[in-house]
């Protein structure tokens, strides 16, 4: 197996030093990882990101091959164990927890009272809600990246970043909603996945 | 006048909870930040909207 000081000298240098040890040193959970999570864990982990809970109740089926990261040989598994897969094959050496768990107003705050950034990656608008208001109304620190809005097949240029609230960004267009009979493709939601893990690397970096 | 998403309302006096539902908003799908800070879902009916409060109601649509 390839080892773990190749693969750090392999990560670009022109970032510096300290930028590449932000990123091993931190800590982000995902939760969902259906066609945002699974993106934005894959966008994590080729960024070095050190430290990462991910967390899914589902197994992998076929409506899942058009945007997620997930493959043939994976239908069936646990989303959990599924994302582990491929994960490994980018970078075998970062510390990646999964918990094969439905989030809930009761054990949202244990599961991710660790990870200072935690990405909203749901697919139902309430479970969204759900998990926001949760960790806005009983953490002090935390900060949630969320994904809101990237069904259809409208310009990617309506999806942006907004900071939103003082604990919360919101990445999405807002509006498109797979409840009014639009459906979701990989190209938006891996657009929405990417604006999701740009601002959790620029949240790592000390960035606004 | 309240502050709402950045406009200016004359809804001074309403309940928040009175104020989303005669927007239409389900309260099921979003979340209510007041003056900075975040409004917990069990003080919709009883939080009081006041000249100079900022409101930010964020909504969520399905899909991820």
């Amino acid at each position: 197996m390839i080892a773990k000081e190749e693969l750090d000298r392999a990560f670009d240098s022109r970032f510096s030093k300290e930028m590449q040890e932000k990123l091993r040193n931190a800590r982000v959970a995902v939760a969902g990882l259906g066609g945002l999570g699974s993106n934005i864990a894959v966008a994590l982990a080729r960024s070095g990101v050190g430290h990462m809970l991910l967390v899914d109740f589902d197994r992998v089926d076929t409506t899942n091959l058009n945007r997620q990261a997930y493959g043939i040989s994976q239908l069936g598994k646990p989303k959990t164990q599924a994302i582990l897969e491929v994960l490994a094959e980018i970078n075998p050496y970062l510390d990646i927890r999964c918990s094969l768990t439905k989030v809930t107003e009761k054990n949202a705050i244990e599961l991710f009272k660790e990870y200072p950034i935690v990405c909203e990656a749901f697919d139902k608008a309430d479970q969204k809600a759900m998990l926001i208001n949760t960790l806005l109304e009983k953490t002090s620190n935390t900060i949630i990246v969320s994904g809101n809005g990237m069904a259809g097949v409208g310009s990617c240029n309506d999806i942006k970043t907004v900071h939103k609230l003082g604990r919360l960004y919101i990445c999405g267009d807002e509006k498109t909603d797979i409840e009014e009979g639009v459906g979701l493709m990989a190209p938006r939601v891996m657009v929405t996945a990417g604006h999701q893990a740009n601002q959790v690397i620029r949240l790592i970096l000390g960035l606004e | 006048m309240v502050k709402i998403n950045g406009e200016e309302e004359n809804v001074g006096g309403m309940t928040v909870e009175a104020y989303i539902t005669s927007k239409g908003y389900d309260r099921t799908r979003i979340a209510v930040e007041i003056n900075m800070d975040i409004l917990p879902k069990c003080e919709y009916g009883s939080r009081i909207l006041k000249d100079g409060d900022m409101v930010e109601v964020v909504s969520f649509v399905g899909g991820g």
